[in-house]
Protein backbone atom coordinates (compact mmCIF):
# COMPACT_ATOMS: atom_id res chain seq x y z
CA UNK A 1 0.00 0.00 0.00
CA UNK A 2 1.21 3.52 -0.76
CA UNK A 3 1.97 5.56 2.40
CA UNK A 4 0.48 9.42 2.40
CA UNK A 5 2.67 12.29 1.60
CA UNK A 6 3.36 14.82 2.90
CA UNK A 7 4.69 17.90 2.51
CA UNK A 8 4.38 21.42 4.33
CA UNK A 9 4.90 23.12 1.13
CA UNK A 10 2.29 21.32 -0.80
CA UNK A 11 -0.42 21.61 1.70
CA UNK A 12 0.07 25.17 2.93
CA UNK A 13 -0.28 26.16 -0.69
CA UNK A 14 -3.16 24.28 -1.22
CA UNK A 15 -5.04 25.62 1.67
CA UNK A 16 -4.61 29.18 0.29
CA UNK A 17 -5.61 28.46 -2.97
CA UNK A 18 -8.70 26.01 -2.78
CA UNK A 19 -11.01 28.72 -1.85
CA UNK A 20 -10.28 31.20 -4.25
CA UNK A 21 -10.73 28.40 -6.70
CA UNK A 22 -13.56 27.43 -5.17
CA UNK A 23 -14.96 30.47 -5.46
CA UNK A 24 -13.87 31.01 -8.96
CA UNK A 25 -15.68 28.00 -9.67
CA UNK A 26 -18.72 29.67 -8.34
CA UNK A 27 -18.46 32.89 -10.07
CA UNK A 28 -17.90 30.66 -13.48
CA UNK A 29 -21.15 29.24 -12.46
CA UNK A 30 -23.31 32.19 -11.96
CA UNK A 31 -21.78 34.56 -14.49
CA UNK A 32 -22.12 32.22 -16.87
CA UNK A 33 -24.62 34.08 -18.80
CA UNK A 34 -22.48 37.68 -19.49
CA UNK A 35 -19.51 35.78 -19.93
CA UNK A 36 -17.44 32.42 -21.07
CA UNK A 37 -18.41 29.54 -18.40
CA UNK A 38 -21.57 27.84 -17.54
CA UNK A 39 -22.22 24.35 -15.64
CA UNK A 40 -20.06 22.62 -17.30
CA UNK A 41 -16.64 24.55 -16.81
CA UNK A 42 -17.63 25.93 -13.30
CA UNK A 43 -18.77 22.38 -12.23
CA UNK A 44 -15.56 21.25 -13.25
CA UNK A 45 -13.15 23.67 -11.63
CA UNK A 46 -15.06 23.05 -7.94
CA UNK A 47 -14.69 19.16 -8.53
CA UNK A 48 -10.72 19.75 -9.56
CA UNK A 49 -10.63 21.93 -6.11
CA UNK A 50 -11.89 18.70 -4.17
CA UNK A 51 -9.40 16.55 -6.14
CA UNK A 52 -6.41 19.01 -5.59
CA UNK A 53 -7.85 18.41 -1.57
CA UNK A 54 -7.64 14.70 -2.34
CA UNK A 55 -3.73 15.04 -3.71
CA UNK A 56 -2.47 17.69 -1.18
CA UNK A 57 -3.64 15.96 1.75
CA UNK A 58 -5.34 12.59 2.29
CA UNK A 59 -8.41 10.64 0.86
CA UNK A 60 -10.04 10.84 4.28
CA UNK A 61 -9.24 14.61 5.02
CA UNK A 62 -11.46 14.75 1.96
CA UNK A 63 -14.13 12.53 3.18
CA UNK A 64 -14.32 14.72 6.47
CA UNK A 65 -15.45 17.37 4.32
CA UNK A 66 -17.89 15.94 1.63
CA UNK A 67 -19.04 12.40 2.48
CA UNK A 68 -19.68 9.85 -0.15
CA UNK A 69 -23.72 9.72 0.72
CA UNK A 70 -23.93 13.69 0.35
CA UNK A 71 -22.10 12.92 -3.05
CA UNK A 72 -24.60 10.56 -4.68
CA UNK A 73 -27.38 13.03 -2.98
CA UNK A 74 -25.49 16.07 -4.73
CA UNK A 75 -25.52 14.69 -8.23
CA UNK A 76 -28.47 12.91 -8.43
CA UNK A 77 -29.83 16.59 -7.08
CA UNK A 78 -28.32 18.76 -9.76
CA UNK A 79 -29.99 16.71 -12.49
CA UNK A 80 -33.50 16.63 -10.74
CA UNK A 81 -33.14 20.77 -10.01
CA UNK A 82 -32.17 20.55 -14.01
CA UNK A 83 -35.70 18.25 -14.69
CA UNK A 84 -37.65 19.59 -12.10
CA UNK A 85 -37.51 23.35 -13.38
CA UNK A 86 -38.64 21.87 -17.39
CA UNK A 87 -41.61 20.18 -15.28
CA UNK A 88 -42.39 23.07 -13.48
CA UNK A 89 -42.64 25.16 -16.33
CA UNK A 90 -44.98 21.96 -17.87
CA UNK A 91 -46.99 22.69 -14.68
CA UNK A 92 -47.44 26.38 -15.31
CA UNK A 93 -49.05 25.60 -18.73
CA UNK A 94 -46.06 26.03 -21.03
CA UNK A 95 -43.95 23.58 -23.02
CA UNK A 96 -41.08 21.32 -21.11
CA UNK A 97 -38.28 23.81 -20.26
CA UNK A 98 -40.06 26.80 -21.14
CA UNK A 99 -38.74 28.96 -18.64
CA UNK A 100 -40.93 32.20 -19.91
CA UNK A 101 -43.47 29.98 -17.89
CA UNK A 102 -41.48 30.85 -14.69
CA UNK A 103 -43.06 34.52 -14.65
CA UNK A 104 -46.31 33.40 -13.00
CA UNK A 105 -44.13 32.02 -9.85
CA UNK A 106 -41.11 34.53 -9.32
CA UNK A 107 -41.69 38.45 -9.21
CA UNK A 108 -40.19 38.63 -12.70
CA UNK A 109 -41.34 39.43 -16.53
CA UNK A 110 -41.37 36.71 -18.83
CA UNK A 111 -37.81 38.03 -20.73
CA UNK A 112 -36.12 37.80 -17.23
CA UNK A 113 -37.81 34.58 -16.22
CA UNK A 114 -35.81 32.93 -19.48
CA UNK A 115 -32.51 34.13 -17.43
CA UNK A 116 -33.59 33.03 -14.06
CA UNK A 117 -34.44 29.66 -15.39
CA UNK A 118 -31.13 29.58 -17.60
CA UNK A 119 -29.50 30.16 -14.24
CA UNK A 120 -31.48 27.47 -12.37
CA UNK A 121 -30.00 24.73 -14.59
CA UNK A 122 -26.49 25.96 -14.89
CA UNK A 123 -26.66 25.72 -11.17
CA UNK A 124 -27.88 21.93 -11.53
CA UNK A 125 -25.41 21.27 -14.28
CA UNK A 126 -22.83 22.66 -12.16
CA UNK A 127 -23.80 20.15 -9.02
CA UNK A 128 -24.35 16.89 -11.26
CA UNK A 129 -20.99 17.62 -13.30
CA UNK A 130 -19.04 18.74 -9.58
CA UNK A 131 -20.36 15.65 -7.67
CA UNK A 132 -19.73 12.76 -10.89
CA UNK A 133 -16.07 13.98 -10.84
CA UNK A 134 -15.42 13.51 -7.02
CA UNK A 135 -17.23 10.68 -7.11
CA UNK A 136 -15.49 8.88 -10.58
CA UNK A 137 -11.94 10.10 -8.60
CA UNK A 138 -12.60 8.50 -5.51
CA UNK A 139 -14.24 5.05 -7.05
CA UNK A 140 -10.75 5.56 -9.02
CA UNK A 141 -8.22 5.73 -6.03
CA UNK A 142 -9.90 4.08 -3.06
CA UNK A 143 -10.26 0.93 -3.61
CA UNK A 144 -7.42 -0.68 -2.09
CA UNK A 145 -8.01 1.93 1.04
CA UNK A 146 -11.58 0.42 1.16
CA UNK A 147 -10.90 -3.20 1.25
CA UNK A 148 -8.23 -2.86 3.62
CA UNK A 149 -10.20 -1.06 6.05
CA UNK A 150 -13.25 -3.84 5.55
CA UNK A 151 -10.96 -6.34 7.12
CA UNK B 1 -7.98 -10.20 -49.48
CA UNK B 2 -5.50 -7.48 -48.69
CA UNK B 3 -5.71 -5.84 -52.45
CA UNK B 4 -9.58 -6.11 -52.20
CA UNK B 5 -9.70 -3.91 -49.43
CA UNK B 6 -7.46 -1.50 -50.57
CA UNK B 7 -9.36 -0.54 -53.40
CA UNK B 8 -12.21 -0.32 -51.46
CA UNK B 9 -10.17 2.42 -49.18
CA UNK B 10 -9.42 3.88 -52.41
CA UNK B 11 -12.55 3.89 -53.45
CA UNK B 12 -14.51 5.35 -50.77
CA UNK B 13 -11.85 8.15 -50.37
CA UNK B 14 -11.64 9.18 -53.93
CA UNK B 15 -15.98 9.23 -53.18
CA UNK B 16 -15.52 11.48 -50.34
CA UNK B 17 -13.07 14.15 -51.71
CA UNK B 18 -15.51 13.81 -54.38
CA UNK B 19 -18.34 15.02 -52.08
CA UNK B 20 -16.44 17.63 -50.85
CA UNK B 21 -16.31 19.49 -54.16
CA UNK B 22 -19.58 20.31 -53.90
CA UNK B 23 -18.98 22.13 -49.77
CA UNK B 24 -19.47 25.85 -49.22
CA UNK B 25 -16.67 27.63 -48.47
CA UNK B 26 -15.28 28.11 -44.71
CA UNK B 27 -17.06 30.53 -42.93
CA UNK B 28 -18.99 31.53 -46.30
CA UNK B 29 -22.48 33.94 -44.89
CA UNK B 30 -24.55 32.57 -47.70
CA UNK B 31 -23.81 28.63 -46.77
CA UNK B 32 -26.85 27.13 -45.73
CA UNK B 33 -25.90 26.16 -42.22
CA UNK B 34 -25.25 29.87 -41.71
CA UNK B 35 -28.60 30.98 -43.00
CA UNK B 36 -31.51 28.32 -41.32
CA UNK B 37 -31.22 29.76 -37.72
CA UNK B 38 -28.00 31.29 -36.97
CA UNK B 39 -29.47 34.65 -38.01
CA UNK B 40 -32.69 34.37 -35.62
CA UNK B 41 -29.81 33.38 -32.69
CA UNK B 42 -27.85 36.04 -33.09
CA UNK B 43 -30.73 38.78 -33.68
CA UNK B 44 -32.81 38.35 -31.57
CA UNK B 45 -31.27 36.39 -28.26
CA UNK B 46 -31.01 39.70 -26.21
CA UNK B 47 -34.85 40.48 -26.79
CA UNK B 48 -36.14 36.83 -26.32
CA UNK B 49 -34.10 35.94 -23.55
CA UNK B 50 -32.38 38.94 -21.83
CA UNK B 51 -28.41 36.64 -21.56
CA UNK B 52 -26.05 38.70 -23.47
CA UNK B 53 -23.93 35.49 -24.06
CA UNK B 54 -25.18 34.17 -26.69
CA UNK B 55 -23.59 30.73 -25.90
CA UNK B 56 -25.42 30.75 -23.16
CA UNK B 57 -29.17 31.24 -24.59
CA UNK B 58 -28.58 28.60 -27.60
CA UNK B 59 -26.94 25.89 -24.76
CA UNK B 60 -29.71 26.73 -21.88
CA UNK B 61 -32.43 27.82 -23.62
CA UNK B 62 -32.84 27.15 -27.39
CA UNK B 63 -31.33 23.82 -27.11
CA UNK B 64 -32.33 22.95 -23.70
CA UNK B 65 -32.93 19.71 -24.46
CA UNK B 66 -29.68 18.37 -25.79
CA UNK B 67 -28.15 20.06 -22.60
CA UNK B 68 -30.35 17.86 -20.24
CA UNK B 69 -29.29 14.87 -22.08
CA UNK B 70 -26.01 16.00 -21.94
CA UNK B 71 -26.62 15.95 -18.14
CA UNK B 72 -27.82 12.99 -18.50
CA UNK B 73 -25.09 11.28 -19.47
CA UNK B 74 -22.65 12.12 -16.63
CA UNK B 75 -25.15 11.28 -15.06
CA UNK B 76 -25.25 7.83 -16.31
CA UNK B 77 -21.13 7.62 -15.86
CA UNK B 78 -20.95 8.38 -12.66
CA UNK B 79 -23.66 5.80 -11.60
CA UNK B 80 -21.88 3.56 -13.68
CA UNK B 81 -18.92 3.93 -12.48
CA UNK B 82 -20.36 3.33 -8.85
CA UNK B 83 -22.19 0.07 -10.23
CA UNK B 84 -18.58 -1.35 -11.89
CA UNK B 85 -16.30 -0.24 -9.20
CA UNK B 86 -16.79 0.71 -5.72
CA UNK B 87 -17.24 -1.88 -3.55
CA UNK B 88 -20.05 -2.17 -1.27
CA UNK B 89 -20.66 -3.69 2.06
CA UNK B 90 -18.35 -5.58 4.54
Amino acid sequence: MISPFQDVIIQTVCRILIPFIQLYGLYVIAHGHSSPGGGFQGGVILGASFILLCLAFDIDEMKKRLNQKAILIYFSAGLLVYSGIGAICLALGGNYLNYSQLHKILPVDPILARYMGMFGIEVGVGTTVMAVMISIFLDLSSYPDTKEKGK
Amino acid sequence: MKPIALIAVCLTSALLIYGTIDMPNWGDPQSPANRHVSPRYIEKTLEETAVPNMVTSVLADYRGYDTLGETTVIFTAGISCILLIRRFGK
